[in-house]
Parts: C-alpha cells; structure tokens; sequence
C-alpha cells in the first residue's frame, strides 16, 4: 500500500462527509443576507407625485401620519384563538370551557360596542416562531431566519432597515419595557427603557409585573410617541404548564385586565395595538411551524375610527437583494418584476386620468397584491423553509461514511487485504455520477448547484463500496466483526451520541465531557488493574492463580499507570476551572481567569499572573526540550533540530513581550506609545512568521538523526548477551530480540565492508528510534505558540496541560497496548475515543462555546490593532485559529497514538535490567541504549506501517463523524424544539466547523510522518550510496 | 460450592436489603419532617450506620471467611482500629475522587463528604468485613481471576455495582428538569444505593445461574 493512496483515501472519505455536511446544512440552516440600506423620507418610494401630497406637513414622513402616537402592547405567544370573540351559545348547548378560551372579554367588548374603531385580525407568524425571530420579522417586516448573515455576528443588534430605527430617526420618543431581548436588537435605541430578564421560563410574573409597575406611570406622564410593553408571562406559562392549564385564565384574565386599563387611558389621536408574536402548540411550545403555532392575534384599537393604505417598497428590496445574493429563483424574480412593472404602469395611469373607473384601481390592487404574494412565496421558499428531502439525505451520506470507515478500519488489519480497487473504483464512479448528474441538470435546464452535484459525487463513489461490502459481507465474515468496538468504549461513545439530542447536555457539555473522559481513564486503569498488568505480580499473593508471564506481558510500566490516571484527572480538573458559562444557566459563573490580562485592575495580582503566564511557556518549552533530549534528538546539527534549540526560546521570547505590552498598554508613557504600537504589530507577526519557517524548516529536512562515521577501528562485533540460556520470559526475549537485529546488522555491515579496498568504516546513527515521533512534537510545538498568541494569555496554562495532559494519556495508553512486532499494527478504540474526547474537552477549557456571541472575536486583532481593513478571510482565519485550537493540535497530533507505544518500549527493558546489571552490562550499556528499534519497527513492514495509519484516521474520523451526525440528526429530529435556533443549530454549526478542522488537522499530521518516512528512506538510501562509494 | 452456602448469601442480602428500607422508614417515627429528599443528610448518615451495623453482625454471626489463627483481644482491637482507619481513608479517597469527577470544591463540602461516606459504607464497609485490612486481598478481589469464594464474589458484583449506580447516577444532574432530586448529591447517592441494592439482588441470582462454571480455586 502506497502512501499516497492513504491520503488520497483519506481525502476521500473526508469528501464524504464534508459533502454530507453541506448537503444537510443547505436543507437545515435558513440563512438570508442582511441589507444595510435605510429608507429616508427624502427617498419616496414610488415615482414621483404622490397621491397622498403629504410631504409638507409637520411630521410627516411619506404619507401624514393618521395617529401621532402608539401603544404597542406585545403579548408573547398570544395565539389567536386566546383572544378569539367567544360566540354566545345557544341554551342548550353545553359551554365550552377551556382556561384560555373568551379571556380576553375587553377586545370582545369593545369589538361589540365600537365596531368602526377596533379590528380583530388573525395574524400568520412565518417560523421559525421564536421570539427573537419573529421580533426582527415584526420591527424589520422581512421574514424571520436563523442566521442573518450581517457584518456583525457577536451581537445580534439589527443592521436592516427597522421600524424602531425609523422612529427615533424621526425624532419620536420610544419607550420600551419587558422582554430584555430588545435591548440586544435594539441597544440604544429607546428614549426611556424598563428591561426584565427573560431567561427562566418558569417564572411567570417578573417581566410583566415589573412592566405594570411601571406602564400606566409612564403612560400618564406623556413622555412618549410609541410606548411598547412586552408581557412574557403568556408564553412562560405555555411553556411551564400548557395552554390547558388554570394558571393560563388566570395569565390571560390579568392581560386582560391591562388591555382595559390602557383602553381607559388612550387619548384621541392614540392607536392601540396589541399583538402576539406567534402562537403555542397543544403543549404550549413553539418554534415550529404547525397551524396553532403560527397563528397569533392582532388587534387595533383606537379612540379615533380606523383606516385605509399598500407600500411598493418591497420590489426595491427585491431588487437590491437580488444583486447582492443569489438564491432567489431567476425566472420567478423575473415574473414578479414583470408583474410589478406592469402594476406600476397602470398605477401611473391611474393618476394620470384621475377619472379612472373603479375597475382599474381594483385591478391595481389586485395585481399589487399578487406581487407581494409572489415575493412572500419566493423568500419563504429560499429562507425559511426546511428541505426535508436535503436533510435526510445529508445526514444518510454521514451515517453511509461512519459505516465506510467502521468497516475499512476492520478490514485494513485483515491479511491480504488489498484496498486500491476499493479506493479507485468509487473514485471512477463518482466522477461518473457528477457527470450523469451534471448533464441531467444542464439539459433539464435546473440551475447547477454544488452542493447537490457534490453529494451526487458522493454517492456515486459509495455505492460501489456498499455494494462490494453487501457482497463480500454474507459469506465470509461473521456479522461479530461489525461491531468491532469493544463494549465499555461503545457504550461511551453511545452516551456521547445520545447526549447531543438533549439541549441540557448539549448545555452542560463543557461539564459533561471531562466526566465521561474521567470516567473512561479511570476505566481504563481499572481494565489494566483487572488484567493483571497495573500491579506487579508478586504483590498479589496467591501463587496458584499464575498471575505471571502467562497471563499478559509483564508489567512494562507498573504501578505509575495509577499515577497516570490520577495525574490525568488532576489535569483535567485543573483545566476545567478554566471555564465559561453557557448563557443558559444564569447560576452559573464564568472564570475571571479567561479574560486578558489588560483587563486586570491592581498591579500585583496582574504581576503575579504574568509571571505565572510566562512560566507556563517556559515550563512548555522546557519540558518539549526535555523530552527531546532524552530521547536525545537534541543533538543532531539537522536545521530544524537547530530551530528548536534557538528558535523556540526566540518565540517564548516574543510571546512574553507581547503579551507585556498587551497587558500594560495604557500605562506606556507617551513617549513610548508609538514604540509599543508598533511592537504589538511586529511581534505577533513574528512569532508566527518564526513558527511556519520552524515548520517549512521540519518539513524539508526533517530526519534529526546523527550519523557518526568512524573510520579506523572497527567496533566490537560481538552479540553482547550478558546472560546465557534460553530466553525465559517476554522481557528477555525483549532484550535478546535487539541483539540480534543488531547482530545481522553487523553482519550486514561486514559485507559491505568487504567490498571496500581501505579500512572499514562504521556508521552509527543515533536517535532513528523516536525519529517520527520527535518530528511531531516538534510540529505541534510548533503550531502550539502561535495559536497560543491568539488567547488570551492565562489560557497559556490550559496549553501547559493540554501538553500534559496528552503526554499522560498517551502514556497510560502505551501501557494498555502490547507491542506486536511484525504483524499488523493497531490503535485501539479507546485510545482514539479518548483523544477525540480531550480534543473536546480542551475546547470548552480554553474558554469557548459552541455559542456565537461566545467567538473571542479579540482574536482577529491579534497582530492587527488597527483591523483588516476590507479583508474578511485573514480575521476569519485567525478567529477561527483560536476558536479550534484545540481540535487542530489534537487532531494533527492523532499519529502520536500509534507512535507512543513503541516510544515507550525503551524504558521497558532497560528499567528492568538496571537493578540486576553486573559490571560487564553497565559497560555495554550506552551502546544497548540505542539498541530498541522502537519506531523502526514501523519501518520494518512499510505495509503494516501505512495500513495502521490509515486505521488510525479511519477511527478517529469515524468517531468524530458519529459527533457530527448526531448533530444533525439532532438538529432535524428537534427542529419544532424550542430550542433549535439557541442550542441545537449552534451546536450543529460549531461540530461541523471542527469536524472541517480536525479532518484537515489529521489528514497533514499523516501527511507529516509520511513525510519523515520518505524522508528517512531516502536518508537510508543515501547512507548505503556513502558506503558503497 | 453447595447450594446452603448461596442461601446463605441470600438470606444476608436481603437483611442488608431490609436494613435500608428500615433506614427510609423508621426514621420517620423519632425524627419530625423526615423525608430522603428533604432531609437527605440525615437519612445519609442513618443509612450508613444501619447498613454498616447490619454488616458487621452479618459477618460476626455468620462468619463467611476462615477466622484467623490469632485470636488475643490486642489482635483485635488493633485490626478494629485499622479498619477504622482505612473506612475513614476510603471516605477521604472517595471524596477527593468525586472532586476530580467535578464536584464542587468549596461548597457543599459536607455534602460531598457523606456521599464518600455512604458510598464506603457500600464498598468498603463489606470489603473490611470480609478481607480485612488487607489491600493485597482487596487487588486480588478485584481482579481476573481473583476470587476465592462465592463470598468474594458476591462482593464483587455489588461493589462494582454500587459504582456503576454512583456513575448513572450522576447523568440527571445537568437536566433541567428541576426535580428536588437533582441537586447535587441527592442523585448520586440514590444511583449508588440503587446500584448497591440491585448488586445484592443480582449477585445471589448469578451465582445460582453460573455455579456450574464456577469453580474456586480454593474449595
């Protein structure tokens, strides 16, 4: 098996589910572009003359205005049948008595008494019904979607043209008070405003016993032209009890009573306008779009009798939309501007012969109105309507690719499997399926779309691989081997698939993740403890039980795999302190420690921090070079070798005076501004401009090995086997086994050696044995500092323990993992689940939150304190950079899971022997040291090498591919839930983004020891050259 | 293996079955607003006296593990002392454990350190009564191949029962169900009194299913 036919599979089955990702987030994720413009008075709508000739009057804007003042009362999920006329029965009939039935008896009332002055209208919401959504529909009279995609994704304040815009703009005082969601759409738009939490749903009377307290005060006092009061207590108490419930009558009957107060109180020219933004289902809940959902009640009331009007706005919109986005139909927008044109026409007719019949102006308005039924159509079907069809499909490419990669990391370590007809045949097919797909839709005249054509691509390229595993599946193999997880980790990783469907876990999940990764560490030592390999056996006491050499190997690590798993826990609780609160649990309180330093008041606490800052890095760098150096790959003059001895500390270096002048800016003196300015560019830049030289630096030679050629005398040739005898347990033969490869290299040596005329000449190299490994270490080093930059810089601790962390994980992995020397190489489920795990974990620990308003948006001014100017992919990157940190370091750190057990075979002996070792041994010892192959037992079956690898990155996409769908099956299954836009879709959004990531992570980290390995074969191939020559 | 000796087994888990239920009810005549959920320390501290009481008159009486060659007053009272030693180190591990697992650190120390509490008293109270202070018997116990009798066993199953109870019961605290039972320790420790009282149940019955294929080495 080639290399690069691992990565092309690898690449492959990442197309699969970024294919199915986009399939369902075009069917799921209503998105619409937000407008910028504004509408003025001085810009009338129409052609010219108006009608209405209103343009002179005081206060008016397009047309006069028929009321000067407002009373908006909002009613969350006021449905309309709550405010519904009850009509009165016959005698014989039996009442009808449901709570929430011929409440509201006011509108009733007044409806009867002055029919001219009130109107009861149904209104129909457009889901998705929740509350922010329907509020920016009702102020901007746009439909509602999920994402807006404006210029500014950290508040949701509206951008678009809106009502409450218009009037302060007009110099009309609003007055708000209730729901404090206006305060995030509309910060500071209110003259005077009373905002109450709407956080706890089950709390029924704070919002609207707080707006009573304060609305007829208020209302009396006259300091107003439109007075908006948003009750909530309709919609808690659905949501709390249901609509059938006392608790509603009582709800309603108090709104009722407000209704009248305020009736009491409308002055002549006041208009009063009670609404609800959308409606509540049997259960009481919303979000969806059923028929009792969207159906809210709009009533108009004024002192003064009631109206006529219609607004040709709407084609002017349409038209600028249409430039700036695509995915409106192009042949219906051409019907409608038709229709619009010609409506116009006649309009203009119309006021030219003002005489006209009555006949035109109804054809006007009819035709008026098929236009806006047209537009409304037309952006329902492009914003805000669920593609069934594209979601099922999406989320049945992810689950077809989990499948795919189960079943070919199962296959990869059966003998003589041979996978490049499984890689080439899909790759054909798929190309053929985009091409059958390609041509359908160009001659059926469809407009192309990618994202269809991709996934057509897709399944074009599985179906020969289902089929080839239908086929080869019935005969051969036993249904076992499916399921080839072993129990405890499948059991985990169905917890995980379940915990995403419910909106409290998916809340808690910062919690959630560091107790089941607690749990499955300590399940893991538990496993080794009950094997026997945690504990020597001599200290369990019972002879008889053979708890030695026959039951497993002998305890390479011993008791400090218990260390390991309580070193571990420590960390990840240390790591969890660093922690922020979910916007949902108000209980809960962030940690002060995730905010920058800057923000720190008191000189000596911010001192302290700093140097525990800084000592982090150096710990870090110190402990990276530690490692290396033990595992002596410090000593090679290689390049990159010479980076990390000089080049790291430059970098730790760069981060502290960055981060001195990032904390201490404002107290620069003057003299010093523009020198700190400046610095707080340069450094950022060149801390990373030094780590990707670091990186093209270990990418072009990235083989740190020492050679030393000695010409002269020849080394001693002897097998040093210090004792005699046949090889009695396992940790003999892992001495023997050494010896004598080294024993044939000599040989191997010799025979060169012969074929030379002048002395003989011996090569030693050293280090060849953590060659790949150090590579990686060396890269997410690497990687690490500048992405460290980008948090803030007490998050530089959560880095020292992600390090650790890993370093302990993989440890007391090695442990569990046997080393088979030339067959085939595995990494067990539980490694991979438990990397993918702390991949999350970390996530949440470096202060993040699958929430939008959560993004460290300071992140993209990094190195860029005066902004980017009108550049968008260098912030997005960056802010993406420290958004996914986490997933990115552990997802190119993934092939230190297959490495690390060999790794660690070199403590194994030699720690066994020290004890025993007579004078004899102690002076061989230096030349044993290098004897462990350890990783160059990869190199010895290149095949087994690349299969185990390709295993590696099967298991780990599968286990993040099993994260992801649950997402979307989440999101599609709960997409009438309450809370699909707050909880759901984020977390879909986010899961996605880091699957993107950590796929593209894991794809260069096997890229990388790919890379060492050509890198190194050629280093062997060069050295045989040298000695033939 | 004979079938008197499952009896046995059976016959004393289900007084440690009945101990428990005592403790929910009896408490309820002597104490005013007695309630598990209400006054949930309370019932922890009498569950665990109850439980543990109920334990060692179990091992006194019926004696499952060969009594020791020494038998001086000075033996036994320093293996007594002992035993309180490692019943008060084992509550501390527990509570250090649950700390790691995320339970809060400042607050609510008391009420973490009682579910340590009556979590040993599962686990450890019957561990001490059976083995002894013996940590090498513990390992053995507690690993492939280990035990040496059907009593050995049965601690097995209900001790890791009892910690699988403690773990699922940990899984209804971020719900926002709002239940009185959800607060912090109530769940866990109803989880690990479940799981203790089903491991009771279930060791008798499973020994009865596999007594054929069970084999000890010792008899």
């Amino acid at each position: 098996m080639q290399k690069i036919s691992v990565l092309l599979f690898l690449a492959w089955v990442g197309f699969l589910f970024y294919a199915g990702i986009a399939l369902f987030t075009s069917g799921f994720l209503l998105t619409r572009l937000e407008l910028t413009n504004h509408s003025s008075c001085q810009e009338l709508p129409g052609p010219e003359s108006q009608p209405w000739g209103s343009q002179g009057k005081p206060g008016a804007c397009w047309m006069a205005s028929r009321f000067s003042r407002v009373v908006l009362v909002l009613i969350d999920a006021l449905r309309f049948d709550f405010a519904q006329p009850q009509p009165s029965h016959g005698p014989g009939e039996p009442p009808v008595s449901l709570p929430f039935l011929g409440k509201l008896n006011s509108l009733q009332r007044i409806l009867e008494i002055q029919p001219h002055h009130a109107k009861l209208y149904q209104s129909k919401a457009d889901p998705p019904t929740t509350t922010m959504q329907r509020l920016k529909a009702l102020t901007t009279g746009s439909l509602p979607t999920f994402i807006d995609a404006g210029s500014n994704f950290a508040s949701h304040a509206i951008v678009e043209d809106n009502l409450i815009k218009q009037l302060t703009s007009a110099g009309r005082r609003v007055v708000f008070m209730g729901d404090d969601t206006w305060k995030d759409l509309f910060p500071g738009a209110f003259s005077q405003a009373f905002f109450f939490p709407s956080f706890n749903v089950r709390d029924l009377h704070t919002v609207d016993n707080g707006i009573l307290e304060h609305l007829y005060p208020t209302m009396d006092s006259g300091e107003w032209d439109m007075l908006i009061a948003h009750f909530l207590g309709v919609d808690h108490c659905g949501h709390k009890y249901g609509p059938h419930h006392p608790e509603m009558a009582k709800k309603l009957s108090q709104m009722d009573q407000v209704i009248q107060g305020l009736v009491e109180r409308l002055e002549n020219d006041t208009l009063l306008v009670v609404i609800g933004d959308h409606g509540m289902t049997v259960t009481g809940d919303h979000g969806g779009d059923s028929e009792l959902e969207i159906s809210a009640a709009l009533f108009l009331y004024s002192p003064k009798a009631l109206f006529p009007g219609a607004p040709p706005e709407v084609s002017r919109f349409l038209h600028t939309y249409s430039a700036a986005a695509q995915d409106l139909q192009v042949k219906e927008l051409h019907r409608l501007q038709n229709l619009f044109s010609k409506a116009s026409a006649d309009y203009q007719r119309l006021l030219q012969s003002p005489q006209g019949a009555e006949a035109a102006l109804q054809t006007v308005i009819t035709e008026l109105q098929q236009f806006l039924r047209g537009v409304r159509a037309m952006c329902i079907q492009s914003w805000a309507r669920f593609s069934l069809g594209r979601m099922a499909g999406g989320a049945a490419l992810m689950a077809a690719a989990c499948f795919l990669c189960l079943l070919v990391s199962q296959w990869l370590i059966s003998p003589g499997f041979c996978f490049r007809p499984l890689l080439l045949t899909p790759m054909a097919c798929g190309l053929a399926g985009t091409i059958v797909c390609a041509g359908l839709l160009t001659t059926t005249g469809l407009k192309l779309d990618p994202v269809v054509l991709g996934a057509m691509a897709a399944v074009g390229s599985l179906l020969p691989f289902l089929w080839k595993a239908w086929a080869g599946w019935g005969s051969k193999r036993p249904l076992v081997t499916l399921l080839p997880i072993p129990g405890p980790v499948l059991l985990f990783l169905l917890i995980r698939f379940a915990a995403f469907f419910s909106d409290s876990f998916v809340v808690a999940e910062a919690r959630a993740t560091p107790f089941l990764l607690g749990s499955l560490i300590l399940l893991l030592v538990a496993q080794l403890h009950w094997e026997g390999k945690l504990l020597p056996s001599k200290l369990l006491t019972i002879p008889r039980l053979c708890f030695s050499a026959s039951t497993g190997p002998p305890q390479r690590n011993g008791t400090h795999a218990l260390g390991l798993g309580v070193g571990l826990l420590l960390c990840i609780r240390l790591a969890g302190l660093f922690h922020r609160c979910p916007e949902e649990t108000p209980a809960c309180h962030s940690s002060p420690w995730l905010s920058p330093l800057a923000s720190m008041v008191g000189g000596r606490a911010k001192n302290l921090w700093y140097g525990a800052c800084v000592g982090a890095l150096v710990v870090l760098l110190a402990a990276v070079r530690l490692w290396l150096r033990r595992y002596s790959n410090l000593k090679s003059p290689e390049p990159s070798v010479l980076f990390v001895r000089w080049g790291l500390p430059l970098m730790v270096l760069g981060t502290a005076a960055y981060w001195a002048l990032a904390s201490g800016a404002d107290e620069a003196p003057p003299r010093l501004r523009a020198l700190v300015a400046g610095a707080s560019v340069v450094l950022p830049r060149a801390v990373a401009g030094l780590a990707a030289s670091g990186l093209v630096l270990l990418l072009w030679r990235p083989v740190t090995v020492i050679v030393k050629a000695t010409t002269g005398a020849p080394r001693p040739r002897t097998v040093l086997t210090p004792f005699s005898g046949p090889p009695t347990s396992q940790a003999d033969l892992d001495y023997v086994v050494p010896q004598i490869y080294r024993h044939m290299q000599e040989e191997f040596r010799g025979r060169l050696e012969r074929t030379k005329s002048q002395g003989p000449l011996t090569v030693a190299a050293y280090q060849l044995g953590s060659v790949y490994s150090a590579a990686m270490v060396t890269a997410l080093t690497l990687l690490a500092f500048p992405l460290l930059l980008l948090h803030a810089e007490r998050i530089s601790l959560v880095f020292l323990l992600l390090f650790l962390q890993s370093f302990l994980l993989l440890h007391l992995l090695a442990a569990g993992i046997p080393i088979t020397t030339p067959g085939p190489f595995t990494v067990p489920w539980q490694a991979v689940s438990a990397w993918a795990l702390m991949a999350t974990q970390t996530f949440y620990s470096m202060g993040h939150q699958p929430v939008f308003p959560a993004i460290h948006w300071h992140a993209a001014f990094v190195g860029f304190p005066e902004g980017h100017g009108s550049s968008t992919w260098l912030p997005a990157l960056l802010v993406g950079a420290n958004t996914f940190a986490s997933h990115l370091l552990f997802a190119v750190g993934c092939p230190l899971l297959l490495l690390w057990p060999f790794l660690c075979e070199s403590q194994g002996p030699r720690k066994r022997w020290q004890p025993l070792g007579n004078e004899a041994e102690a002076r061989v010892r230096p030349e044993v040291e290098e004897e462990p192959l350890m990783e160059m037992r990869l190199r010895e079956a290149p095949h087994h090498f690349n299969a185990a690898l390709l295993q590696l990155g099967l298991k780990y996409l599968f286990v993040l591919g099993i994260q992801i769908l649950a997402c979307a099956l989440a999101a599609s299954i709960l997409r009438r839930h309450l809370m699909v836009w707050k909880v759901f879709a984020p977390k879909f959004i986010f899961e996605a983004l880091g699957f993107i990531v950590s796929s593209v992570g894991l794809f260069l980290g096997i890229a990388l020891v790919m890379r060492v390995d050509g890198a190194v074969s050629s280093w062997f191939r060069q050295l045989v050259l040298a000695q033939q020559r | 293996m004979k079938n008197t000796d499952i009896k046995r087994l059976l016959y004393t888990h289900l007084l440690c079955i009945f101990s428990i239920i005592l403790s929910i009810f009896i408490p309820s005549f002597f104490l005013e607003n007695f309630s598990i959920l209400e006054t949930h320390l309370t019932w922890l501290c009498i569950c665990s006296i109850f439980v543990t009481a109920v334990n060692l008159v179990l091992y006194l009486v019926v004696k499952p593990n060969a009594s020791s060659k020494r038998s001086s007053l000075s033996y036994k009272v320093t293996r007594f002392l002992k035993c309180c030693i490692y019943f008060l180190m084992s509550c501390f591990f527990f509570h250090v454990i649950f700390v790691l697992y995320g339970a809060p650190l400042i607050e609510l120390v008391l009420e973490t350190f009682l579910f340590a509490v009556i979590l040993s008293t599962f686990t450890t109270v019957p561990c001490l009564c059976l083995l002894g202070p013996n940590l090498k018997a513990w390992l053995r116990v507690f690993s492939r191949n280990g035990v040496t009798s059907i009593w050995e066993n049965s601690l097995q199953i209900t001790t890791i029962s009892s910690f699988i109870g403690t773990w699922l019961g940990a899984f209804p605290i971020p719900l926002d169900w709002e239940r009185p039972w959800q607060v912090w320790p109530i769940s866990c420790t109803l989880g690990a009194t479940f799981g203790y009282v089903a491991g009771l149940v279930i060791s008798p019955l499973w020994i009865y299913w596999n007594r054929k294929q069970l084999t000890y080495k010792n008899n």
